[in-house]
């Protein structure tokens, strides 16, 4: 008789499961907006080619989920938190979508996920570099993918500091990404027995850095702490070369260089300098396999947010065909749930603040003679652990983590 | 170490010549906008583009023909030159005879398509450049480190603003030019082609835009955005120079890239600010300019 009860529980509970999931991916179709840049200076760190990534996530899902469509709308930000919140409230209301990627600015990200949060549906941001996202703004409707400011400034300037570049020189981007970045950088160097010997704050963004390298050479520092991003960097350490810094015994340490910048540098200029990434697509066959088939369509190799928009894309669709709802939460949960190992991550876990930690490698630029190809450019050095190189959980400040 | 404000004099020193450096660039982009709104009347907003397409054909012309840096100082110039001059014949020319706020439109949009078509192409990552083989390295002055190129920088720009000054205040061809865009009736009535000369006025301005921009790409990051931000400087140091003036555009781009290197010692997060400020000054002081004629 128990075994009976027991049996027709398990059956009723499997048809209102089954029944369940037929009817809880709203609309029968799967709806992923792309928000991005794409056209203005954050354009090649995600940007059309993440659009791609993502419909290559889609296409090898097969096109559905469950028997629902799988259907994919896209829009250039601009960079602009304004042009974020419209477009992603239009997205929510009239068009139904049920889960948006990409996201860069970290401004554009916060915007996005504030009208997210209200209509409780999910964002995956791959693009942004603030560690604030999972932590004074972690919500339950995002997740923050690819990396963050903390492993880079963790595991680039533990690792300069390591190697005896004790004294240090930053120079900071004056804009809120620069003064966290600057924070960061110091309480590694400080903590792990280096010096902090001067501090100079460039307006965002600069042309010329001549100025400022001058005065780095003047500090008499080991090392000179780049806190900045994109073009900016790019002309520091372009400037940096030009006036024989390193020559001189002056090492450079940027804390975010994506493979983007480094192409665009090229490894003569680039040689030699060290840096954090998430991913490389040169790291095994899987990892070559994957950035073949992107470079096919976009003439280009991926960056570690292109393989983060994927991969993402992946455990987002593979958690709605295991629950069988698009259900924000129920999808999330099971998203925590399940680790991620694939051709992005290894030992990937989406903590309960939104953070997904993933093993991160600290790389080196290669030499000209190394070298073989325009985009065969890192050494990877070393694998940071997962748990060394974000923020422990034990730090954090954000309200869904019990401190 | 003598010290001025708690800054060796040594680092000073170094700052003021980077300064004057970075003055040379302003003053070259400047010139050719001064060239074009003292004779043509045309509020030139695509300038900073023209700029950008000098450094990116630099670059392509390397890439794609291997053409080197020296042929593409003339060849640059020259094909963005032409590109200017057919933008004068076929939209600015229709426009002549309205108020200046249609040329600063038309040339505003022509600047957001050239460089949305670019973006699309190259992506805003950049392109690098080599410096020439005979400039790698530079030399110790004691005070700082001078790359050779920037040496070359300043002199190119320096012998190119005294060759435009002197041809337009100076030559009989830079009489014609004065003369035609002060009264072109008469001037056509003493057989001289005026449309011509204006489409060669406009193209000459370009010119020297695109040629900052060859001198640009071996040091700055190259792409198709990098004209945007330095075009609202260069409008700082003509308003500052006056508008129109050739002499003001050339003095005021030298004195603005020092004050902004100093600036960049004692508050480098003003360093973006200060030339704005200065105009701010001027203009309340003396409403024409340094250099300008008072209406």
């Amino acid at each position: 008789m128990k075994t009976m009860k027991k049996l027709l529980t398990a059956a009723v509970a499997s048809t209102m499961i089954a029944s369940a999931a037929q009817a809880a991916i709203s609309d029968n179709e799967v709806r992923i907006g792309y928000l991005a840049d794409m056209s203005g200076t954050y354009r090649d760190l995600a940007g059309p080619n993440g659009l791609t990534a993502l419909r290559m996530a889609v296409e090898d899902f097969g096109g559905q989920v469950n028997g629902a469509s799988i259907r994919v709308v896209s829009a250039d930000d601009r960079n602009s938190p304004d042009v974020a919140s419209s477009t992603v409230r239009q997205w929510i209301e009239a068009d139904g979508v049920d889960m948006v990627a990409g996201m860069v600015a970290t401004s554009v990200a916060l915007a996005a996920v504030n009208i997210i949060e209200q209509a409780d549906k999910l964002a995956i941001i791959s693009g942004s570099a603030a560690s604030s996202i999972t932590n004074e703004h972690c919500t339950p409707n995002h997740i923050h993918y690819v990396y963050d400011t903390y492993p880079l400034a963790n595991g680039t300037a533990k690792a300069v500091v390591d190697e005896g570049g004790k004294s240090w020189f930053i120079l900071t981007a004056d804009y809120a990404f620069g003064h966290a970045l600057e924070a960061d950088i110091e309480r590694v160097v400080t903590n792990n027995g280096g010096t902090v010997v001067q501090k100079v704050r460039h307006p965002f963004p600069t042309g010329d850095f001549s100025s400022f390298i001058l005065q780095a050479q003047s500090s008499g520092a080991d090392v000179v702490g780049l806190a900045n991003a994109g073009s900016d960097t790019i002309n520091a350490i372009t400037t940096a070369g030009e006036f024989g810094l390193t020559q001189s015994g002056q090492s450079i340490a940027a804390m975010v260089v994506f493979l983007n910048d480094v192409h665009a540098l090229g490894v003569d200029a680039a040689q030699g300098i060290q840096l954090t990434t998430g991913w490389y697509w040169d790291m095994n066959d899987e990892t070559r396999a994957w950035a073949d088939r992107f470079m096919e369509r976009t003439g280009v190799r991926p960056g570690m947010v292109h393989a983060g928009i994927y991969s993402s894309t992946m455990h987002y669709l593979n958690a709605v065909q295991a629950t069988g709802t698009d259900d924000t939460q129920t999808v999330r949960r099971h998203m925590m749930d399940t680790p991620i190992n694939d051709m992005f991550a290894t030992n990937g876990i989406i903590r309960e603040d939104g953070r997904m930690v993933h093993d991160m490698y600290l790389a080196q630029v290669k030499t000209p003679a190394e070298s073989t190809n325009e985009w065969d450019l890192y050494n990877i050095v070393r694998t940071i652990p997962a748990d060394e190189a974000y923020r422990p959980l034990s730090e954090s400040v954000c309200r869904l983590v019990n401190n | 170490m003598s010290m001025i404000f708690g800054v060796p004099i040594a680092v000073l020193s170094g700052q003021l010549l980077l300064g004057l450096i970075n003055g040379a660039f302003y003053a070259l982009l400047s010139l050719g906008l001064a060239v074009i709104f003292g004779l043509l009347k045309i509020i030139n907003f695509a300038h900073g583009a023209f700029y950008m397409l000098g450094a990116l054909c630099t670059v392509v012309l390397f890439n794609t023909l291997g053409i080197n840096y020296w042929v593409a100082l003339f060849l640059a110039p020259l094909i963005v030159g032409t590109l200017g001059i057919l933008i004068e014949y076929f939209l600015l020319r229709k426009i002549a005879n309205e108020d200046h706020i249609y040329s600063l439109l038309l040339t505003f949009g022509v600047a957001l398509v050239i460089q949305g078509v670019l973006t699309n192409i190259y992506g805003v990552s950049g392109m690098r450049y080599a410096i020439p083989e005979v400039f790698r390295g530079g030399v110790n002055l004691g005070f700082m480190f001078l790359p050779y190129y920037r040496a070359w920088v300043i002199v190119a720009a320096l012998v190119v603003c005294f060759g435009t000054w002197f041809m337009i205040e100076k030559t009989k061809l830079g009489s014609y030019l004065r003369a035609g865009t002060e009264n072109s009736k008469l001037m056509q009535a003493f057989g001289i082609n005026v449309p011509l000369l204006v489409s060669l006025t406009y193209g000459f301005g370009v010119m020297l835009a695109a040629f900052a921009g060859v001198l640009a790409a071996p040091i700055y990051s190259v792409n198709p955005v990098m004209g945007g931000n330095i075009l609202i400087i260069v409008f700082a140091v003509v308003v500052i120079g006056g508008m129109g003036s050739i002499v003001g555009s050339i003095f005021t781009g030298l004195a603005m890239g020092i004050i902004e290197g100093l600036t960049k010692v004692f508050y480098p997060e003003a360093s973006s600010t200060v030339i704005f400020l200065v105009m701010v000054i001027v203009l309340l002081v003396r409403p024409a300019g340094l250099f300008g004629k008072e209406a």
